[in-house]
């Protein structure tokens, strides 16, 4: 079977569309708030999901993911939780769903155990922002016999030399972080940017995706000229935050709302 | 707690040299160590890695550095026959590394010198560290005054009320002292900022980690820095005794005394090592600190090595009234002497550091610091279980000026 991350690419490249990757934390404000939450994104257009599992100690995060992952665990959301939550999510949809995860989480399961968990579960991907090149051989390996994709990072500070492994090795799509941050009201992309993507697509025919500090619809246009996907995260985590003392139905309809502006930007 | 006999069979020291050799290309002790880290900060840790690498072969680089231990931080420091305390005690004759002596009164000193050296030789304008007892902070502030180079210490909230006298010293040394407010507001969240700054400041900052965790080279490369202490120990007591001690005690929170005090006897088969964690006020979750003794193999702060740790792999609260060893993790090589059986790990209960805290005062006229009070507890548990023909060296760490008000807390007092 065809896993869902390249069915998805291969449909929207016929249509050429930029995907809209919204970015999620797991069980912020709650389990079942998640679920609507996909489910209502799917709705409004969004292409696939990036579902972050919480983490006690994330580096790779900035502060409003790391509130989103500490308010989620001081309410004792479990890793075995929100895979059920996944599995049951499965008989509604068939949107692709990246879970974004420490390794430390990986490590305590163990790689082979974790892949086979992700993959019941009905995940179609893992993005392990801890885990570099040099140190994912053996996860590498289980997870392209299980047709399970793990997602590699390029940053503005990748090396050209090190630009050639890793677009070697993502699978699925690679996520190119534009840390240096491309926030605030904005005409045009930062040079490096546009650069390193161009770079980019001289290596690898594999979709690029843009994420970290793209927050609003004018942003995720730009970045939808030049990349096959963008993800937003912290904007949507912001809007979550705002309504989590709304009834459940206000809170993702106004998070929808915000959604569906991003997709319009996106692909426009 | 029983002390394991460990010798080195001819197939642990293979293991050894041959860990060597890996660890300088991937930073791996046996199955612990590794970089776990973003992207971003890779190429970084290449970078520092290769200068590294080229700099401790480089006399210069090495005179330099000794020049300013020398010169700046007033080594070699003493290695100091305790012997009201030998005498109290009755058994095995005991030897103090007084690191306390050291310019900012700990051992730390010794790492901070070493790598803004290293990051002047980079090029890098600015920088950062972590701090949690306050005592690196100002080691790391310290030199970058003498340096005169930018420097940020991203500090927990809890910590700089509890060691509020170390955030002025940092301040009047022209730091910038960076509250973190997130997480448990200490040390291991300091450090994720540290790490979080350093993901979007590469290209002009260093970052000075304390100890030795975190992600390749550090582990490494701290403990190169920090083995001045074991180096001039093993030729101290050689001159002193005419032979090896058969005992080495230090404390271990990240593990930087201890590893510099341990690693020139690890070839030494006849000298057994003893690292003391903190017991804190009990076994039970967030009660300590005891991560070699009662941890399990985990990923924290970009390396593999026993951490504090749930079933889901999300780090625990821990406990130490000694705000240096409250941290989670521990040094990857730490887990490996542990595995490979050549060190063994014992902890030390809050009250029971605190007593050596004073009796080391009374008794020999040096305020150790809580950290270091946890070895020295330990050696007085176990120094009457010895003859007096044996002789054990103790890393004094550091000095407890800076733990006068949290003991006097301790105690009743009201300063």
């Amino acid at each position: 079977m065809m896993n869902r991350i390249d069915k998805k690419f291969e449909e929207l490249k016929g249509k050429k569309k930029t995907a809209f990757i919204p970015f999620i934390t797991a069980g912020d404000p709650d389990i079942e708030t998640t679920k609507a939450l996909i489910l209502a994104f799917e709705k409004r257009g969004a292409d696939i999901i990036e579902l972050g599992i919480p983490f006690s100690d994330p580096i790779a995060d900035g502060p409003v993911i790391q509130a989103s992952y500490h308010r989620a665990l001081e309410k004792g959301i479990k890793v075995t939780q929100i895979l059920d939550t996944i599995s049951t999510l499965r008989k509604k949809t068939q949107i692709p769903i990246v879970g974004m995860i420490s390794y430390s989480i990986v490590y305590k399961f163990g790689n082979k155990t974790f892949v086979e968990m992700a993959l019941k579960a009905g995940l179609d991907g893992l993005t392990i922002p801890d885990l570099p090149i040099e140190e994912n051989e053996e996860i590498f390996d289980i997870a392209s016999k299980n047709n399970l994709k793990i997602v590699c990072f390029i940053a503005p500070t990748t090396t050209n030399q090190r630009m050639n492994l890793i677009t070697r090795k993502t699978q699925g799509f690679l996520y190119y972080i534009s840390v240096v941050g491309i926030t605030g009201a904005r005409d045009t992309l930062p040079e490096d940017i546009v650069q390193n993507i161009s770079k980019l697509k001289q290596l690898t025919d594999i979709p690029i995706v843009v994420g970290f500090g793209v927050s609003t619809a004018e942003q995720a246009r730009m970045v939808g000229k030049i990349a096959e996907g963008v993800i937003v995260g912290s904007a949507i985590i912001k809007e979550i935050e705002r309504y989590e003392r709304e009834h459940q139905e206000k809170l993702v309809e106004n998070v929808g709302n915000f959604v569906e502006k991003l997709v319009i930007g996106a692909k426009s | 707690m029983s002390i394991t006999t460990s010798k080195i069979r001819t197939s642990e020291r293979k293991n050894i040299s041959e860990t060597d050799n890996f660890s300088a290309r991937m930073g791996h002790f046996g199955r612990f160590g590794g970089k776990f880290v973003p992207e971003t900060i890779m190429p970084a840790l290449d970078q520092l890695e290769e200068a590294y690498n080229k700099a401790k072969n480089d006399p210069a680089f090495n005179a330099e550095l000794e020049y300013y231990l020398r010169e700046y931080v007033g080594r070699p420091s003493t290695l100091y026959y305790a012997e009201r305390l030998t005498k109290k005690l009755a058994g095995a004759k005991i030897y103090l590394k007084r690191e306390d002596l050291n310019h900012t009164g700990a051992h730390k000193i010794n790492n901070t010198i070493g790598q803004i050296l290293l990051a002047l030789r980079m090029g890098k304008k600015r920088i950062i560290a972590e701090t949690g007892a306050g005592q690196h902070g100002v080691a790391t502030a310290t030199a970058a005054a003498m340096f005169g180079v930018q420097c940020d210490v991203y500090m927990g909230e809890e910590d700089m009320r509890r060691q509020a006298l170390n955030v002025f010293r940092m301040k009047l040394l022209g730091a910038n002292v960076i509250p973190v407010t997130s997480g448990s507001k200490t040390l291991k969240d300091a450090t994720n900022e540290a790490l979080r700054d350093w993901m979007g400041s590469v290209k002009h900052t260093h970052y000075i980690i304390g100890s030795v965790v975190g992600p390749h080279p550090y582990p490494t490369m701290v403990r190169d820095f920090q083995l001045v202490i074991g180096k001039e120990a093993r030729k101290q007591i050689l001159e002193k005794e005419n032979r090896l001690p058969d005992y080495l005690i230090a404390c271990v929170g990240g593990g930087s005394n201890s590893i510099g005090l341990f690693h020139p006897f690890i070839a030494d088969k006849e000298v057994k090592m003893i690292g003391v964690e903190a017991g804190g006020i009990g076994t039970g979750i967030g009660q300590h600190a005891s991560t070699l003794t009662s941890g399990k193999i985990g990923v924290l702060h970009g390396s593999v090595s026993y951490v504090l740790q749930d079933d889901d792999g999300q780090t625990l609260p821990v406990h130490s009234i000694s705000a240096g060893l409250d941290y989670p993790g521990v040094g990857p090589e730490h887990s490996y002497l542990k595995d490979i059986g050549r060190a063994s790990y014992v902890s030390i209960t809050d009250e029971e550091a605190v007593n050596a805290f004073q009796e080391c005062t009374r008794l020999e006229g040096i305020i150790p610091a809580l950290e270091a009070s946890h070895a020295i507890a330990y050696t007085m548990k176990f120094a009457p279980t010895l003859s007096k023909d044996k002789l054990i060296i103790v890393c004094l760490s550091g000095s407890g000026d800076k733990d006068s008000f949290e003991v006097a807390k301790k105690l009743g007092y009201a300063i």
